[in-house]
């Protein structure tokens, strides 16, 4: 009984909320509509009993993510109105929801060969205890590859976005780095 | 109507998912066009969890926390490559982005 009024509340919500994201034509507005709708959809994970899985949702999404995209907002003109493709709005919904249907195929389609048997069981520890039980033996390899990816993401995002990077201070000789720190120090003339 | 099955998950996926897919198509904007895709990832998490749920399978939840650790990192490569783009050409709109050189 709570638990379909939760899920009836919070499908409303999310979809209210994505629904938001993807038609206004504001900027800040998409924005929070889509830090509000991560979190409602945290909701889920903890109605389906992933409460790691949940947690790690609203740390890393509404969070991380959004911290991302709110620096990255700064950097842009946001207060100007967005323009949009003027297709035709049937079409597009069309294949949308085409699409859509689809990939929920493609997930049920070994469902419907009703002959699963569960490789991983859920058992009565916590979630949190069996997640890291699983996580760190028979998925360490796509583990430690997943961190060598999130390490390589934060360096190209450290030198995409950093000043100077182009430059090496290693492959500087000596006087080079003297000219550019004295440049540096030089007080700004007043224009 | 009460009970709730895993259908609904996978309806409420499907519903997203085309609401992300919509974002997708008519969205000119880079910036929004990464706040779609977010939320095409984030409907698949949901059927991945519910599937893990009603099948008593961790293996669903693995596959999110992996398509979690991806969408971050996307996210700050996309958003690295944004920043430079802007600052050449003081724009984020697709439609100039027809060309591949830099």
């Amino acid at each position: 009984m709570f638990e379909a009024i939760a899920f009836y509340l919070f499908a409303f919500l999310t979809i209210a909320m994505f629904y938001i994201t993807v038609t206004t034509s504001q900027a800040l507005y998409a924005l929070t509509a889509l830090a509000a709708g991560m979190i409602f959809i945290s909701a889920f994970f903890f109605i389906l009993g992933a409460d790691f899985l949940g947690a790690v949702q609203i740390v890393v999404y509404s969070g991380a993510v959004m911290a991302l995209y709110a620096f990255g907002m700064m950097f842009f003109d946001t207060t100007r109105e967005l323009q949009e493709k003027k297709g035709n709005e049937y079409l597009v919904v069309g294949l949308a929801t085409i699409s859509a249907v689809l990939v929920v195929l493609i997930f049920s389609a070994p469902i419907l060969g009703d002959n699963i048997t569960a490789l991983y069981p859920i058992g009565n520890e916590g979630n949190t205890q069996e997640v890291g039980m699983v996580l760190f033996t028979k998925y360490l390899v796509p583990f430690e590859v997943a961190a060598v990816m999130l390490l390589v993401a934060m360096i190209a995002g450290i030198v995409l976005a950093g000043k100077k990077m182009d430059e090496s201070l290693t492959l500087m000789t000596e006087e080079e780095i003297k000219d550019m720190r004295a440049e540096k120090m030089r007080p700004k003339e007043i224009k | 109507m009460i009970e709730i099955g895993l259908n609904h998950y996978l309806v409420l996926s499907t519903i997203l998912f085309t609401i992300g897919l919509v974002g997708v198509m008519r969205r000119k904007n880079l910036l929004m066009l990464f706040f779609a895709t977010e939320i095409l990832l984030n409907s698949v998490n949901i059927a991945f969890a519910a599937i893990s749920h009603y099948y008593g399978d961790l293996t669903g939840q693995m596959f999110a926390f992996f398509v979690i650790a991806i969408a971050a990192s996307e996210v700050a490569v996309g958003l690295g490559l944004l920043i430079v783009w802007h600052k050449r050409y003081n724009n984020i709109d697709l439609d100039y982005m027809t060309r591949m050189k830099g």
